[in-house]
C-alpha cells in the first residue's frame, strides 16, 4: 500500500483508523510523512485531540492556560500532550474547563455508580451534616432558639460519630 | 515461579467453552482505580512508581481471590512472556512495554488479572469465555470490594473513581465482548452493524484493542461512557447490544447457508485447503482462514474437528505462542514457515469439510 500523501510514492507503514461521527476514516502514511505529521511523535501531536475528540485540547487551553496543579505541577500543556491528568487534585484544579469536555464525553457529569463502602458512611454523614447545618442556620435566622439548640446537639452527635469512624 | 510454568496450557485454556460461543468468544470487564493522594503513574517519577507499586502489589496478590495465583514485576518478565500475556488478553500492549515500577497479578485460572501502574494504579479485569457479561461484572465487583478494605481509592463524590484519563472517569468500567462475526462480514453487513453500535455510544475495535485491525472477523464491542450512568445500566446496555449482534450474526449465517451455499462452502473449503497444504502462512492469513474454518465447524461441516481445536490453533499460531512452542526466537519469515508446518500437521489428518447436498 502506498502512502496517501500527494507527491509521495513510499510504502505506507503507519496506518491510522479513526471513527468520526460513525464514519470510518483510514489514513495510510509512510514513515517520513507520519513523522512530518507528528503522528509518531507524541510530543508534537495533540494526543488529547486524538483521544478525546478534536477541539478537546483547545477547549482546555482557552480557559486554563495559566492553571497549574499545586500537588503534581501538572499544566494545561501537559494535558494537551498526553490527554491524561496528573493526579486526583488535577480534577479540582481543572474542574471548570473539564466540565464541558466531560459533558460531551459522558452521559452526565455526576457519578451515579459504585461507592466504596468506607466512603458510603462518610458521604452519608457529610450529607446529613450539611443538611443539619443548613436547618440550624435557618432556625437561628428565624430566632427559633429551641429548635436551634436541638439541631446543634444533633450536629455535635453526628460529628462525634464521624470522628470515631475516621479514627477506626 | 516462572510464567511459563504457571500459565494454563493452550489446549486446556481453549477447551473452556461458554454460552453462545458460536459468536461470543469471551466477555471481559475491567475497572480502573487509583490510590488516594498518590500521583497517577504517568505523572510519577520512576522512584515513586516503584514505591507505589511495592505498596499496592501485596494488597492485590494477598487477596483471597488470588490464592495460588501469579505475581511478578514487569521488569522481571522476559519480552516473550509479556507478548504471551498480550496474546491471552491478560495484559494490554501498553503494559507489556512497562518495566520496573509496574507489576502483574493473575489468579489461578487466569480469569482475574490486575495490572499495577499501567495508566492507572490499578487496572483489574475479569475474563470468561462466551457470553458471560453479567458474570464477569459480579466477579470483578466482588474483587474490587475486597480490595477497598486494604487500599484507599481516589474517589470524589461527584466525579466518582478518579482516573488518569477523563474518558474512564466515574465508574472506571470498560465492559467488552469479543465477537466472531464471519457471517456479517461475508454478507457485507458488518459496517452497518458497526455504525449502529457506534451510534449507541459503544466502541468497536479489532482483536487487540485500541487501533487494531479486525483480523479473523473478530470485533470487540465495549462501552465508551463511564460517568453519569451506573455500572448495572452500562452492563445491561452492552448485554442487550451483544444479544442483538448474536441474532444478526446467526441470521447472516442462515442466509448464507440458504441463499448462497456454494459461496459459503467455497470460502470454507478454500480456507481448509490452504491451511492443510500451505508451507508459508502469515499470522494475518492464519487468523482469517481459521476464522472461516471455525465457522464451518459451528455449521457442522467438520465431523472430526472441534471448536476447541480451532481456538487452540488460533492461539498457538500467534507470534509469541508459536515461538514458545518451537522453543526459540524466530524471525517473521521463520515464524510463517513454522506456523504453516503446525497448521498442516494438525489439519491435514482431519477430514475436510463435508457438504450435505
Amino acid at each position: 500500500m502506498k502512502c496517501c500523501q500527494p507527491d509521495c510514492d513510499n510504502e505506507a507503514t503507519v496506518h491510522l483508523t479513526e471513527i468520526v461521527n460513525g464514519q470510518m476514516k483510514k489514513i495510510d502514511l509512510c514513515e517520513e510523512c507520519a513523522k512530518d505529521k507528528g503522528v509518531t511523535d507524541p510530543q508534537g501531536f495533540a494526543l488529547a485531540d486524538l483521544l478525546l475528540g478534536l477541539g478537546a485540547s483547545s477547549e482546555m487551553e482557552s480557559v486554563s492556560a495559566e492553571l497549574e496543579c499545586p500537588t503534581c505541577g501538572f499544566t494545561q500543556a501537559d494535558f494537551k500532550k498526553t490527554g491524561r491528568l496528573g493526579c486526583s487534585t488535577c480534577y479540582t484544579v481543572f474542574g471548570e474547563p473539564l466540565e464541558g469536555m466531560l459533558k460531551q464525553m459522558h452521559k452526565g457529569t455526576q457519578h451515579v455508580g459504585k461507592v466504596p463502602k468506607a466512603l458510603r458512611a462518610k458521604l452519608d454523614i457529610t450529607k446529613q451534616r450539611d443538611s443539619l447545618a443548613e436547618q440550624l442556620q435557618k432556625a437561628i435566622e428565624t430566632e427559633n432558639y429551641e429548635e436551634a439548640a436541638r439541631l446543634r446537639d444533633q450536629l455535635k452527635e453526628l460529628e462525634s460519630v464521624a470522628s470515631v469512624e475516621e479514627g477506626s | 515461579m516462572e510464567l511459563l510454568d504457571f500459565l494454563t496450557p493452550s489446549d486446556e485454556i481453549s477447551a473452556n467453552g461458554g454460552p453462545e460461543d458460536h459468536v461470543v468468544l469471551s466477555s471481559r470487564v475491567r475497572l480502573a482505580r487509583n490510590i488516594s493522594g498518590v500521583p497517577f503513574p504517568g505523572r510519577a517519577k520512576k522512584s515513586s512508581r516503584e514505591e507505589s507499586c511495592e505498596a499496592i502489589r501485596p494488597s492485590v496478590s494477598g487477596a483471597s481471590a488470588m490464592r495460588g495465583g501469579f505475581s511478578s514485576g514487569m521488569g522481571d518478565l522476559k519480552a516473550l512472556d509479556k507478548q504471551l500475556l498480550v496474546e491471552r488478553h491478560l495484559i494490554s500492549r501498553e503494559h507489556a512495554a512497562k518495566g520496573g515500577g509496574s507489576a502483574l497479578v493473575l489468579n489461578k485460572d487466569e480469569t482475574l488479572s490486575v495490572m499495577v501502574n499501567e495508566e492507572d494504579h490499578l487496572r483489574m479485569q475479569a475474563l470468561l469465555p462466551g457470553m458471560q457479561i453479567k458474570q464477569v461484572w459480579q466477579k470483578i465487583d466482588r474483587f474490587d470490594t475486597s480490595l477497598e478494605k486494604k487500599l484507599e481509592y481516589a474517589y470524589d463524590a461527584s466525579y466518582g473513581y478518579l482516573t488518569a484519563c477523563p474518558t474512564n472517569l466515574g465508574t472506571g468500567i470498560r465492559v467488552s465482548a469479543m465477537l466472531h462475526l464471519p457471517g456479517l462480514v461475508l454478507t457485507d453487513q458488518v459496517n452497518q452493524i458497526v455504525q449502529a453500535v457506534t451510534k449507541l455510544g459503544h466502541a468497536v475495535r479489532g482483536l487487540y484493542g485500541e487501533g487494531t485491525e479486525a483480523l479473523g472477523h473478530i470485533f470487540q464491542v465495549s462501552n465508551q461512557m463511564t460517568l453519569g450512568e451506573s455500572e448495572a445500566d452500562i452492563i445491561e446496555r452492552i448485554h442487550k447490544v451483544v444479544l442483538q449482534i448474536i441474532e444478526h450474526e446467526t441470521n447472516a449465517r442462515g442466509t448464507l447457508q440458504q441463499g448462497k451455499p456454494k459461496e459459503l462452502f467455497n470460502h470454507i473449503g478454500r480456507a481448509y485447503g490452504a491451511l492443510a497444504n500451505a508451507h508459508i502462512v502469515s499470522s494475518k492469513e492464519s487468523m482469517n482462514q481459521l476464522s472461516l474454518i471455525r465457522l464451518g465447524v459451528k455449521l457442522g461441516m467438520f465431523d472430526e474437528l472441534k471448536t476447541s481445536v480451532v481456538d487452540e490453533l488460533f492461539l498457538i499460531t500467534q507470534p509469541a505462542h508459536l515461538q514458545q512452542l518451537v522453543g526459540e526466537k524466530l524471525s517473521g519469515e521463520e515464524r510463517d514457515v513454522h506456523r504453516a508446518d503446525l497448521l498442516r500437521t494438525r489439519l491435514s489428518g482431519v477430514q475436510g469439510p463435508q457438504v450435505s447436498e
